[in-house]
């Protein structure tokens, strides 16, 4: 749709207007490999009238906000900080943004937000669709600019004229923004379904520093066009609709200002042209990308609250005191920090008084080492003919999983759906004695609830996800689903109640594996497989231990 | 620090604003959550109301913000005992903090040069007697909720590491906010949210209008858009005062007590938490709207923001839990 020499004319003038106004822009989502492009356009940033420096998403707290120098504070005997990084008058370019965690982005967005951080430009390099900065931060980014089609014999050096910038800086508080645009703005973004009234906000300062660029006292109507296609058109999520008339806009335009007014200036902007503009501006293939939104959001984008993800040196079984370097991170082991200086206080002690003298090399910080225990939740088909067995072959493989689980860190949970429901026969647990216990005696026979079994089985993975367990489902089956999840034999209904739940199980990013123990493979379960997005086998006849072997490595893998 | 965004001025989000203003009445009631869209105005509406509060009178230089130099504790060291006012504290708690920082530890600082064993007080102390925000909550790592847990129940903070033994009081009123679509939270914590409301981008085309007027207004003038909406505030906070005085006063009916408690067996909510929050959220209501004991009225009103939080999640019900609580509230209170 867009042509690369305009999208790389449009990234020069989103700069242009960053140079103008960095503390109301706030910045720009660079989204682009290395590249002639790229390295041209960050050229650029020298324009911008701050400091620019570079920072990466593993950065520290200390870095980022300043904090104890240490080795200046131990030479001094007195306290000593570093600067921060973050400072109102430093623009930070934050390199290899799609890999930036999302505390490290709500801190920055707090910078952008309290004026603590005088402009960001996040220089994204992600590939698909789904590696992308967050959205917390983007969405305090005026521009969103994608330079992947920009090639390099396209990118030229633009040189944004520092003299232009200055002065246009300086005319920006004297330029007037008329106010019956700012309806026509915010039904424009309405009609592309941006939500959030940062955009608005920014088409209107960029307007704003486009107008005082221009010399203009006034924005005009090419101020606000260029404005909506800098701001807006990466933003449209859907497309407007095609008929001009549309009922619920109309009315609502005529009342909202008297035309008359403010005729001397430009009044109203046909829509019409500015819906053109931004479609015209719109990356290429956004609708194939709409739909690719919704399965990023769904596909499990789980916070730092639960489970999984952990960082080994704040809890957790304690590991001997190491040295290492200290930041605002790091817990100091004193005890041990004192145990490591004390051998070379005597060579130390040029001074006469007393005191303990500890250099940098000395500090040791404390270490923690913690595993984040994984929970297999068995849900197992107990209906029909073939029940026992299976159920047996079920038992074998929990009771196997169970006893390497002291080393795995392992627990296992058992759910059996037969009839019209689920049951839980086992909660999750890591006792062989108890689970040995309780397994001893199982009904089989009835319909196939599919959808039961596994609704069960994700409550129980919620509810140990909350308690920090790892878990992962492993679906043993050999039919389709009868059953529907209110208990009636609806085959329709069961398939689709199947569905929906294997869908949230995805959602929440569980791993899975469905073990097809039918004579022959079965495609419902493999399609269901997929929709949860987990691991497919099909195991006739399998014994407990080719089970566990195959569960193991699935979920290892 | 930019001057806050005036609270009278934020446009629509009335639950929002009344569950602020209810905790602002009685802080006991335990804390709000705002769960919602970007650019809602969740971090701005909590700035606002703790710009619009009454200052506080505390000890001047007391870690804690003690109201007499009694209540300083001892390891502060000698602060004076001149009272002095200050605006209510609002303490942002950052993600990827430390437990060092949240409950204070070792001062590390005079431990190396002057070595001497001091304790540095963290943001619990400083949050004392006001509002300890955290933005993005659900991100919160664990270790740290379970901090916060712990001491926003007690109210008390107690250190005992490094060799330091130490308590100090730790009240305040927790604002938690977040975007559900980066993560739940945990139960327990939703549970010691008082109230909790949901925020969403306005639908109507003429109040998202008015929101970037007023914006755009504030961010070419902010001193002169303050003066614009100072009344407004004014007006608002001498309601809290009011509403403060008299609360203590508020009947509270057996009936009340009935429908509170009906409600919650209803909506099968875990503990008395809900009934307790219910029943002070409706007295804090009652206080604010002038009246004189709490009606089930008031108990209709605040129902939704007081239990919503506190319902069994049921991954099949799509209808989302403020319609639960409205279906509940209309089959119990009729």
């Amino acid at each position: 749709m867009t042509p690369p020499l305009e999208t790389w004319l449009r990234a020069n003038m989103a700069l242009t207007l960053l140079c103008i106004d960095p503390a109301g822009l706030g910045g720009m989502w660079l989204r682009a490999r290395c590249g002639p492009a790229r390295d041209c356009l960050t050229a650029g940033f020298s324009a911008l009238p701050l400091t620019v420096r570079r920072i990466h998403p593993a950065i520290t707290d200390d870095a980022l906000f300043g904090g104890l120098d240490l080795t200046a504070t131990l030479s001094s005997g007195h306290f000593v900080r570093t600067a921060g990084l973050m400072q109102p008058n430093a623009a930070l370019v934050l390199t290899m943004a799609e890999r930036c965690d999302p505390s490290l982005a709500v801190k920055l967005a707090r910078g952008l937000d309290h004026g603590t951080c005088g402009g960001l430009v996040a220089v994204d390099e992600g590939v698909d669709y789904d590696e992308r900065a967050p959205e917390t931060l983007t969405d305090r980014l005026a521009f969103h600019i994608d330079l992947e089609s920009v090639s390099a014999t396209l990118a030229e050096p633009s040189d944004p004229d520092p003299m232009a910038i200055d002065t246009a800086r300086r005319r920006l508080g004297a330029v007037s923004f008329d106010p019956v645009n700012i309806s026509d703005l915010t039904h424009l973004a309405a009609s592309f379904g941006i939500d959030s009234p940062r955009a608005i906000l920014f088409a209107m300062k960029a307007a704003r520093a486009h107008a005082a660029f221009f010399g203009r006292e006034c924005v005009g109507v090419d101020d606000i066009k260029a404005a909506v296609e800098l701001v807006f058109a990466a933003r449209a999520v859907v497309l407007p609709p095609q008929d001009h008339d549309d009922p619920p806009d109309l009315p609502e335009e005529d009342k909202t200002q008297d035309m008359p007014q403010s005729q001397d200036t430009l009044a109203q902007i046909p829509q019409d042209m500015l819906i053109e503009t931004i479609k015209a501006a719109m990356p290429d293939g956004v609708v194939d990308a709409l739909s690719k939104k919704n399965a990023a959001q769904t596909a499990g984008q789980k916070g730092q609250g639960a489970g999984t993800e952990r960082r080994g040196n704040r809890r957790g079984r304690p590991l001997p005191a190491r040295q290492s370097k200290y930041d605002s991170r790091a817990r100091i082991d004193l005890l041990a920090t004192l145990r490591a200086a004390a051998p070379w206080q005597t060579i130390r002690r040029l001074s006469a008084d007393h005191r303990i003298e500890v250099r940098p090399s000395d500090l040791r910080t404390k270490q923690y080492k913690q595993h984040s225990d994984r929970l297999i939740i068995f849900a197992v088909d107990a209906s029909g003919s073939s029940a026992v067995s299976r159920l047996n072959e079920a038992k074998g493989a929990v009771e196997l999983l169970l006893a390497q689980s002291y080393a795995m860190r392992d627990h296992v949970g058992l759910i059996a759906f037969r009839g019209e429901q689920a049951e839980v026969l086992l909660h999750p647990t890591r006792s062989l004695v108890q689970a040995k216990r309780q397994l001893a005696a199982l009904p089989g026979g009835g319909g196939t609830p599919l959808a039961a079994g596994l609704k069960a089985a994700m409550q129980m993975s919620d509810e140990a996800t909350r308690r920090g367990l790892t878990p992962a489902i492993a679906m043993l089956t050999d039919g389709r689903a009868n059953i529907a999840l209110d208990g009636s034999p609806n085959r329709k209904a069961a398939a689709e109640d199947a569905e929906t739940i294997a869908k949230r199980i995805c959602a929440t990013g569980t791993p899975s594996v469905v073990i097809d123990t039918a004579n022959r493979p079965q495609p419902p379960l493999k399609h269901l497989a997929q929709t949860m997005n987990g691991t497919y086998f099909a195991l006739p006849r399998a014994d407990a231990r080719r089970l566990s072997a195959a569960i193991s490595g699935a979920l290892d893998a | 620090m930019t001057l806050a965004f005036p609270f009278s001025a934020i446009v629509g989000q009335e639950e929002m604003k009344l569950a602020l203003i209810l905790t602002a009445i009685d802080p006991k009631i335990g804390g709000v959550l705002v769960f919602g869209d970007r650019g809602t105005g969740k971090s701005t509406a909590v700035r606002a109301v703790a710009e619009l509060l009454p200052t506080i009178k505390a000890v001047q230089g007391c870690p804690v913000n003690a109201a007499t130099p009694d209540d300083c504790p001892d390891w502060a060291g000698a602060v004076g005992k001149k009272i002095v006012a200050r605006p209510t504290p609002v303490v942002d708690l950052p993600l990827g903090v430390t437990e060092d920082r949240v409950v204070g530890a070792l001062d590390i600082e005079k431990a190396l040069t002057v070595g001497e064993k001091a304790f540095q007080p963290g943001l619990l102390a400083q949050a004392n007697r006001g509002y300890l925000y955290i933005d993005e909550v659900n991100l919160l790592e664990d270790h740290i909720v379970d901090l916060l847990l712990d001491v926003a129940q007690s109210g008390e903070n107690v250190v005992e590491r490094e060799g330091l033994s130490i308590r100090h009081p730790a009240r305040f009123v927790l604002v938690g906010s977040g975007n559900p679509e980066e993560g739940e939270l945990r139960p327990q914590l939703l549970d010691r949210f008082g109230l909790s409301v949901d925020v969403t981008s306005p639908t109507d085309i003429n109040q998202r209008i008015e929101v970037i007027r007023r914006r755009d207004a504030y961010e070419m003038n902010p001193e002169k858009f303050l003066e614009t909406w100072r009344g407004e505030d004014l007006k608002i906070r001498k309601k809290i005062e009011k509403a403060r005085k008299v609360m203590p006063n508020i009947a509270t009916p057996d009936e009340a007590l009935h429908d509170c408690a009906e409600l919650c067996i209803a909506l099968g909510s875990d503990g008395l938490r809900g009934e307790l929050t219910l029943l002070r959220t409706a007295r804090a209501l009652a206080a604010y709207k002038g009246a004189k004991k709490v009606t089930r009225q008031h108990i209709r009103q605040i129902a939704p923001i007081a239990l919503r939080h506190r319902l069994r999640r049921d991954p099949l019900d799509e209808a989302g839990s403020s319609t639960r609580v409205g279906r509940v509230v209309d089959s119990v209170l009729g």
